[in-house]
């Protein structure tokens, strides 16, 4: 008896010992990076998986947080949608990682979206989107409609004095949801609907002839006409090439791009496209030392003169930096209290300002409209007077007109309605049920 | 708000005696023309650029031309402005503007652009073309004459009118007419409208709208009836239009699929990594045109020849490690060839690059051909329409003309019988797949003037081709090329009513129907080779 007990003390002595030790050296920070390394979108997406890393080097370099490292666990989900679900139960179920930095496109998200949410994971989505969606477990760093179609359009309307719109995306979710709001936006603020002009490209076009032709006519109707694109991917570089074949001049129509950043210009000759405009909330080309600084660590860290930054890069800059001041805040890495800490969260951007978590874990963002010049930069021309916060339920579509999110407790909900004050289903529900 | 403005005032009034010894100094007006232009705000841009080139510099053209080009900037500590030659990359090669003395490399961040919008660059064009106006050579008065359209305002009639009189070539002089005509339109001049009823340029036919929708009843009828005129011309115009739209697509879509009439169709070998061939070829391009900087045009002419090297060799390898194992079974070469073009696809992402790779267009390719204001050519795809005549023409003369050819055909319709003659089937069996795998880089070659040159490009062809190939019969080139063409017209027709997308699943559709009428497609081999 007296023996049991003593190796029974003995036991847990070495057990606490043992849990001792463990908190002693302090396991690393593990930093999941969900991005496609190859594919379709390993184009865009490869670059966003070198930010993280390269921001977590850097944090290292600092000390990382709390004391402890931080480490990155890199899967690729091959640009495949399902695989995307899969990997994200790998990175929370297995790999046990604190954070996740990752997705492109919105049907990635929505397909990782119940995965997170079940297993109450940390998501830090860096891309503009369509909105229609506010989860309590995903952090959305990338422009909501609010922060980039309804203020372009409203320069567009305002300081050009455009009255005829193309509305040419590509036939996915986004530009569909898009074109949806700023169709109902321009109907609202008296434009005819034989003045507005939509059209749905398969991913990839490549033969743009007929379309650009047709844009063409339909701009010499002898009101001035800009094209709204939302056209995503590569197929923007043939689209701009045969503008440019066409003699399309961005003084007779000018094209306002969601989608085109520096990444893709780098694949095209600019020169006869100077003029045309993109809306973004960050552009490589603009004027402030934290951008600069940030371009040169990056150039650095590629090891490429010529690498350019584009605006998810700069969301995951601020995503990255808003979790790592939420666990200094919140004093550990669990998902819960991170959740909490991180509202209200304020850290600089690139472009000179500043950007906090909102409740509706959407951020605020100043939106810029450039001008493409012939060296592939942006050239800002206007941009907005302060920052704008990101609206999840758009105010412009009959469905999410009520809606509001607001995670913070008591009423933690992303789907409040304001009419009958109630709070719907949550996002990973809605998006399990679309599949 | 009264002490920010006399704040700021101060402040305009310091920096202004701050620049006044410098210019005092060296007594170059220039300078101050350009210090007013970087320091206007919005609303008084347009009188600095009024004031630089009423000044007769002869620098000013250059001036105002860089300032369009987004090429004038401050340096942030003196405020001197400076011309920036080369604006890529972390420093900028800066000149003076008052000398065009080199000053070197400067870092971005001491540079401050100075600003410019589409606007002030619209009003710019204006003042160029003004001044191209009275270039030597006629194509250069004819285009500005043409970039005036539109941009005529009451200041510039005048000087429009003087230069019509001394005006000599007919060309110019209908083109200034027209400039003319749309601002008088706009003013609600009848016979202005007579002018611009010949024309088929869109910003006549957008003064005629505007004047239709306008107050003016007078004007309004007969802005309509000009109206009606010039769509019957745009009518024809237009037609013409979709059928070299059709021509185009269809002369890619006969390219992608004519190698693999070779491969598939004559040899019969499901060549899943064909599409991975052409990216071959349109990556050799890119080879050539890193080794050839600054001579892109070269560089492309050269990859004619590589590019199909390159995928011949490509495919060679191919075949004999592959596919001679697995003849006679479609099945297995089906899958052992898709794993092939995974391979390829991941062998470019890591050795190369996800990304996609830039390949220029060189000069005499860009651009396009213009016939009348309402039809023009785009260069590009008119190079690629001939290209592929070409590429089919040559392809016809080896099948039908050379030793190759009849061992090739002698070998397809019986093999057995061909190798008792004396022909050697396994050689002629890697001559042919070399044949179809070249004739796919030099598809990659063209397709890199047209579309994006990156890993995926091959995917988004293989699919067209196979199509191409069934629907025109499978062993018969001349199927191929019609096959191609018309799929190509057929999709074009439909693309303005249908839409792109929709387009694509009809003719898909189209396709399946047609197969089930036709199993052995447009051009069926005929006689006991087609059984076998």
């Amino acid at each position: 008896m007296t023996i049991k007990k003593h190796v029974k003390i003995g036991l847990s002595a070495l057990a606490l010992s043992v849990s001792l030790n463990a908190m002693a050296d302090e396991h690393p920070i593990k930093v999941g990076i969900l991005h496609s390394l190859s594919g379709t979108m390993a184009i865009s997406e490869t670059v966003l998986k070198d930010t993280v890393e390269m921001l977590i080097e850097q944090q290292n370099a600092k000390g990382g947080v709390l004391g402890r490292e931080l480490e990155a666990v890199v899967v690729d989900p091959a640009s495949d949608w399902p695989l995307f679900a899969e990997k994200a139960r790998e990175l929370l179920a297995q790999e046990k990682v604190d954070v996740i930095f990752g997705n492109w496109t919105s049907v990635s998200r929505k397909s990782v979206l119940p995965v997170v949410e079940e297993l109450n994971g940390l998501l830090f989505y860096p891309v503009q989107y369509e909105g229609e969606e506010s989860s309590e477990n995903v952090f959305y760093t990338g422009a909501a409609p609010n922060q980039q179609a309804i203020p372009a359009v409203n320069y567009l309307m305002n300081e050009i004095g455009v009255e005829r719109w193309v509305l040419a995306g590509t036939d996915y979710v986004y530009p569909r949801t898009t074109n949806k709001i700023l169709e109902t936006y321009l109907m609202d603020m008296g434009v005819a609907k034989e003045d507005i002009m939509i059209n749905y490209t398969p991913f990839g076009h490549s033969d743009w002839q007929n379309i650009v032709s047709d844009i063409k006519r339909f701009g010499s109707a002898g009101k001035k006409t800009a094209v709204v694109s939302t056209i995503n991917g590569d197929a923007n570089v043939p689209f701009y090439r045969e503008l440019g074949n066409q003699g399309i001049a961005a003084s007779d129509i000018p094209v306002v791009a969601f989608s085109v950043g520096e990444q893709e210009l780098s694949g095209i000759d600019t020169g006869p496209l100077v003029g045309h405009l993109a809306a973004w909330n960050y552009f490589m080309s603009v004027d402030s030392d934290a951008n600069y600084d940030f371009i040169d660590q990056w150039i650095e860290h590629t090891g490429n003169d010529e690498a350019v930054t584009n605006d998810p890069m700069e969301a995951h800059y601020i995503g990255f930096n808003m979790y790592i001041e939420a666990v200094k805040k919140a004093g550990t890495t669990d998902v819960d209290a991170v959740k909490d800490a991180i509202i209200g969260v304020t850290v600089p951007n690139l472009t000179g300002g500043y950007a906090a978590m909102m409740p509706n874990h959407h951020i605020t963002k100043p939106v810029l409209i450039g001008e493409i010049q012939d060296n592939g930069q942006f050239s800002v021309v206007w941009e907005t007077p302060s920052t704008v916060a990101g609206d999840a339920w758009s105010d412009y579509l009959p469905g999410s007109r009520d809606l509001i999110a607001d995670w913070r407790k008591p009423m933690s909900c992303g789907t409040f309605n304001t009419k009958t004050g109630s709070c719907g289903a949550s996002a990973g529900e809605m998006a399990a049920a679309d599949e | 708000m009264g002490i920010l403005r006399s704040l700021t005032l101060l402040l305009i009034a310091l920096a202004s005696v701050l620049s006044l010894p410098a210019t005092a100094q060296d007594e170059d007006p220039g300078e101050q023309l350009l210090f007013n232009l970087a320091e206007a705000p919005a609303s008084k841009v347009e009188e600095a650029i009024n004031a630089i080139v009423s000044s007769g510099d002869e620098r000013a053209r250059g001036w105002i031309e860089a300032y369009g080009n987004n090429r004038l900037s401050r340096i942030k500590d003196t405020g001197q402005v400076v011309l920036v030659l080369n604006n890529r990359g972390r420093d900028w090669e800066i000149a003076n503007p008052l000398t065009g003395e080199n000053m070197g490399d400067m870092s971005r961040r001491e540079l401050d652009r100075v600003a410019i919008n589409n606007r002030i660059r619209g009003q710019l064009e204006g003042i160029l073309a003004m001044l191209d106006l009275n270039a030597a050579d006629p194509d250069v008065r004819e285009a500005s004459a043409q970039d005036m359209m539109g941009k005529v305002d009451a200041s510039l009639v005048a000087p429009l009118e003087a230069r019509l009189e001394q005006e000599g070539s007919a060309r110019v002089r209908n083109r200034i007419e027209e400039a003319l005509a749309i601002y008088r339109v706009g003013e609600g001049n009848l016979e202005a409208i007579d002018v611009l009823a010949g024309s088929l340029h869109p910003r006549a036919r957008a003064a005629l709208n505007e004047a239709v929708r306008g107050d003016n009843p007078a004007l309004a009828t007969k802005a309509k009836q000009a109206l009606g005129t010039i769509e019957q011309k745009l009518k024809l115009n237009r037609a013409a239009e979709t059928l070299y739209f059709g021509l185009s697509l269809g002369s890619v879509l006969v390219l992608a699929a004519i190698g693999l009439a070779i491969t598939f169709g004559v040899m019969g070998v499901i060549n899943m990594a064909h599409g991975e061939l052409i990216m071959l070829g349109a990556y050799t391009t890119w080879g050539m045109q890193q080794l050839f900087p600054g001579q892109p045009g070269l560089a492309l002419i050269l990859s004619i020849p590589t590019g199909f090297m390159v995928a011949a060799t490509a495919g060679i390898i191919i075949e004999r490690s592959v596919i001679q194992y697995l003849k006679g079974r479609p099945l297995e070469t089906l899958l052992a060839t898709f794993g092939i073009s995974l391979i390829l696809q991941q062998l470019v992402r890591t050795v190369i690059s996800p990304q996609n790779r830039t390949v220029v267009t060189p000069e005499w390719m860009s651009g396009s051909l213009v016939i009348n204001d309402a039809l023009s050519l785009t260069l590009n795809r008119l190079y690629v329409l001939a290209f592929a005549l070409v590429v089919f023409a040559t392809l016809m003369l080896i099948m039908r003309k050379t030793r190759l050819g009849l061992e090739v055909r002698a070998v397809t319709q019986n093999r057995n019988m061909a190798r008792s003659m004396g022909i050697r089937a396994t050689r002629v069996d890697i001559m042919t797949f070399a044949l179809g795998s070249g004739v796919a880089g030099l598809a990659g070659v063209a397709l890199s003037q047209l579309t994006n040159v990156g890993p995926n490009l091959g995917q988004n062809y293989i699919i067209d081709s196979f199509m191409v190939v069934v629907f025109g019969g499978v062993g018969n080139l001349w199927g191929t090329l019609i096959a191609g063409l018309s799929l190509g017209t057929i999709n074009q027709l439909l693309e303005p009513w249908a839409g792109a997308v929709l387009a694509k699943i009809i003719v898909l559709v189209f396709i399946i129907l047609f197969i089930q009428k036709r199993p052995k497609g447009l051009f069926p081999q005929k006689g006991r080779a087609a059984e076998g």
